[in-house]
């Protein structure tokens, strides 16, 4: 190939600023990029959560200083019912799409996957920085929809048609909101569509020599496994957002039903499918839960093998758990359309493999709770968050075999039993997944540790926290809570107020705790103590690049070569009770599977 | 009598070349010379990224277009307002570009490929069956714009009915990534001018090319029947 010698060059550190920090080609400050943009993005959520909370435990008490967020959305500083929507859409949509998606899978995966495969970087490093760029445009867009004069939509995160396609007559936001929203998400989907192509090729053709597939961490596997579910699951979300902007901007009727009156004023739109859209969205929407919380699998597995000093009850198993998770994904999307008015039969079909993906999640659960039964788990934040996710997973899980039942689901459906479901089990776990994965890479990432005693407090404070606000979801949905609602009025749910009052000091207080993490993140970064290149006594690649943060192309000047599969914990080797991936030397494996 | 069975030859095992064995690592590789190593050991572990890449691609494509599919099925199943509409027939010439596109695009390759395995004197311009592909191209997406223009002497608007917004927007989306074809190509010619095109650049080019083809026989078939 005449044209190598070009190439063979091409790989040294940039030396300006902007190809360093802002243009970077080089996937750990992509990386780090994405983990930043996902920080501002759920202090962002997490402040509109505060302010829906207040506004629902006490309703139309001013909270000062909301007038300056939207002053028609706010006249004397009290929240209108409409701007209650819109503050629950775009909760929903930066959280799910700026933060679950973009941090265990993005931020991690961009800076860890390329280091595990023992690569130098990724494949398409272009490609890469287009897609934070893209992603960072696709944020901006959404959030510009706060300072449109109507406010951003008021639609909830799943846009149901026709009331998200018809404009701004359907409520303040449905114009111009909606078509910033659905623009920021088609952005959005093209980054992420970039991202997985990157992810994929990287596993496939950068492994370095000897790691075979089944030698690959289990983080590895599952962001590999999450790059196919976002390869599909977005580029199916894309074309539907094209038509909703079109339905808006160009008077097409894709997804509004003709003869639709809004207003007493007739519609001009013909022979839209209002469920077409909830088809192509849920086609997309399930597998995106499983992406955000499959990364969460990985990475909290990752750390419970590491400090449990033993491997997983079965690698394989596991990891054909999380490939099974991706594949049935795609086959129960319809259990979210159970009160549709979609035929009967249909939900019955999508019940089956609803109650049939129970299973590898709960073949993951044991295989977890197997391992670490018996085992001494080291204490430390990033096993206790670890633990955390576990726990919540399995809370947030149980809730799932009640919701499968159309029957009951029909009942439970639009109630706060479905917040509590999903917030735990996704939401909350996929956030466990990310403060363990920070607590357990930073080291790694900075080149410092991040201080302990501070992280637990963190820890504890959050847990506790955060079943204070989610449990009692369940128990005010089992009492007929509906969901959705900006206030309580009707009589049976007064008596609920005082629940919804204290699920309010709760997350106000959990908030709060999250300063502790905040200050514990940038304080550590550049005061921490200086950590080693293996703090945790690891196995896997990230552990034994030369330097702490690895340099620029990872692994300085010679690529390492893989001897042993990713978890020999509890051997007898010249480091002690374990031996790294790349370390030639011969032990004995009572685990070696592959 | 004893008969003596002469024993096969011995099978080396040999690495599975695609470099996507389950079981072997590939020699993580970005087309660089790893310092200390030797780019030649390296080169028979993996294939290059632009290839698995390429394939990648064109999943998210056709699920993209599934998508539209799928849509345009149930939008036409729950309408009371689905019309006739007769396809321009310039369409039918730009399916012929298009596929003599595919021809000389696949001519092209070999002739870079032979020229560029040192053959250099068998060939003379390979460059040329690159510009004739892009021009082809050009002129597909240029007759595609005509059918638009025909459809709307017709008065046949985006919004006019489900019909034509199928037809203006699954044409589009096509001739969009059409467009990134034509982008891939002169990024193609260009390297090859400046003699730093990859072999692995130019089969990753090719095979979207002609993966276009195909998806535009495809909608092709999509609209006629059911349009």
């Amino acid at each position: 190939m005449h044209d190598m010698s070009a190439h063979a060059a091409e790989h040294h550190a940039p030396t300006s600023f902007i190809r360093q920090h802002v243009f970077s080609l080089d996937h750990k400050v992509i990386g780090k990029q994405y983990y930043g943009l996902a920080l501002v993005a759920v202090l962002v959520g997490m402040v509109l959560s505060w302010l829906m909370r207040i506004h629902l435990a006490w309703t139309n008490y001013p909270i000062p200083g909301l007038h300056l967020l939207s002053a028609n959305g706010a006249p004397g500083n009290v929240m209108t019912p409409e701007y209650y929507l819109q503050l629950m859409t775009m909760h929903a949509t930066i959280m799910v799409f700026f933060v679950l998606t973009t941090a265990p899978f993005a931020a991690f995966g961009n800076y860890f996957l390329p280091i595990q495969v023992g690569a130098e970087d990724m494949p398409f490093p272009h490609f890469n920085m287009m897609s934070f760029w893209v992603t960072f445009v696709g944020f901006l867009v959404l959030m510009s929809s706060f300072f449109v004069s109507d406010g951003p939509t008021l639609g909830g995160w799943t846009q149901y048609a026709p009331l998200s396609a018809i404009g701004s007559a359907s409520g303040p936001g449905q114009g111009t909101g909606v078509v910033l929203w659905a623009a920021a998400i088609c952005i959005f989907c093209i980054g992420q569509l970039l991202g997985s192509l990157n992810f994929i090729t990287t596993t496939l053709d950068m492994r370095t020599k000897g790691m075979s597939m089944w030698r690959l961490p289990l983080s590895a596997w599952a962001w590999f496994i999450t790059s196919v579910m976002g390869l599909t699951a977005f580029a199916v979300l894309m074309p539907a957002t094209i038509l909703l902007i079109l339905d808006h901007v160009a008077g097409t009727s894709f997804f509004v039903p003709s003869g639709l009156v809004l207003n007493d004023q007739l519609q001009p739109h013909s022979g839209g499918s209002t469920l077409l859209w909830q088809h192509l969205f849920w086609f997309f929407g399930h597998p995106e839960v499983y992406i955000a919380i499959v990364p969460g699998m990985g990475i909290v597995s990752h750390i419970l093998v590491t400090n449990m000093r033993r491997p997983m009850l079965s690698h394989r198993v596991l990891v054909y758990s999380m490939g099974a998770l991706a594949v049935l994904s795609y086959m129960v999307y319809g259990h979210h359309m159970f009160v549709s008015g979609m035929n009967p039969v249909s939900s019955l079909a999508f019940s089956f493999p609803t109650l049939i993906i129970t299973i590898p999640s709960t073949i993951i659960v044991l295989i977890w709770m197997g391992s670490i039964y018996g085992s001494k788990l080291r204490i430390n934040t990033a096993s206790l968050f670890a633990l955390g996710f576990v726990s919540m997973f399995i809370s947030g899980g149980v809730s799932g075999f009640f919701l499968a039942q159309p029957s009951i689901d029909i009942m439970l459906h639009a109630t706060y039993f479905v917040v509590g479901h999903f917030h735990l089990v996704m939401a909350v776990a996929a956030i466990f997944g990310i403060f363990g994965g920070t607590y357990f890479w930073f080291p790694k990432m900075f080149g410092r540790m991040m201080n302990e005693t501070l992280g637990k407090v963190h820890f504890w404070l959050t847990f506790v926290g955060t079943y204070c606000i989610f449990m009692p979801f369940h128990y005010l949905g089992i009492a007929g809570n509906v969901r959705r609602y900006q206030a309580f009025v009707d009589d049976y749910l007064q008596p609920l107020i005082p629940v919804h009052r204290f699920i309010t000091i709760a997350a106000l207080l959990t908030g709060a705790a999250q300063l502790i993490f905040l200050y514990n993140l940038f304080h550590s970064r550049f005061w921490g103590k200086p950590a080693t290149d293996n703090p945790w006594e690891a196995t896997s690649l990230e552990w034994s690049t030369p330097t702490t943060p690895p340099p620029h192309n990872n692994f300085g000047d010679k690529l390492p070569e893989v001897f042993h599969d990713p978890y020999q914990y509890g051997v007898e080797s010249s480091t002690g009770d374990y031996v790294m991936q790349a370390s030639p030397e011969k032990v004995k494996s009572a685990h070696d599977e592959a | 009598m004893a008969t003596t069975v002469p024993e096969p030859p011995k099978i080396e095992e040999r690495r599975d070349p695609s470099g996507i064995g389950i079981d072997s690592g590939n020699g993580g590789r970005r087309n660089l010379v790893p310092a200390g190593g030797d780019l030649r050991s390296v080169k028979d572990y993996a294939p290059p990224p632009a290839s698995t890449g390429i394939w990648v691609v064109l999943a998210s494509i056709t699920m993209t277009f599934a998508a539209f599919t799928s849509a345009l099925i149930v939008r036409q199943g729950s309408a009371l307002d689905w019309r006739h509409l007769s396809l321009p027939r310039i369409l039918f010439f730009n399916t012929l570009l298009l596929l003599a596109s595919s021809i000389t695009l696949e001519v092209a390759r070999r002739q870079v490929g032979s020229f560029m395995s040192g053959r250099r004197d068998a060939v003379a311009h390979p460059a040329r069956w690159l510009y004739l592909t892009l021009f082809l191209g050009l002129l597909f997406v240029a007759g595609q714009y005509v059918a638009w223009l025909q459809l709307r002497a017709q008065g046949l608007f985006l919004a006019t009915n489900p019909n034509s917004s199928f037809f203006y927007v699954l044409t589009a989306a096509h001739a969009l990534h059409v467009l990134g074809g034509l982008g891939g190509l002169m990024r193609v010619i260009s390297r090859f001018n400046r003699s730093i095109l990859r072999k692995s650049t130019l089969d990753a080019t090719s095979l979207y090319w002609h993966f276009m083809d195909v998806l535009w026989v495809y909608l092709l078939l999509l609209l006629w029947i059911k349009l």
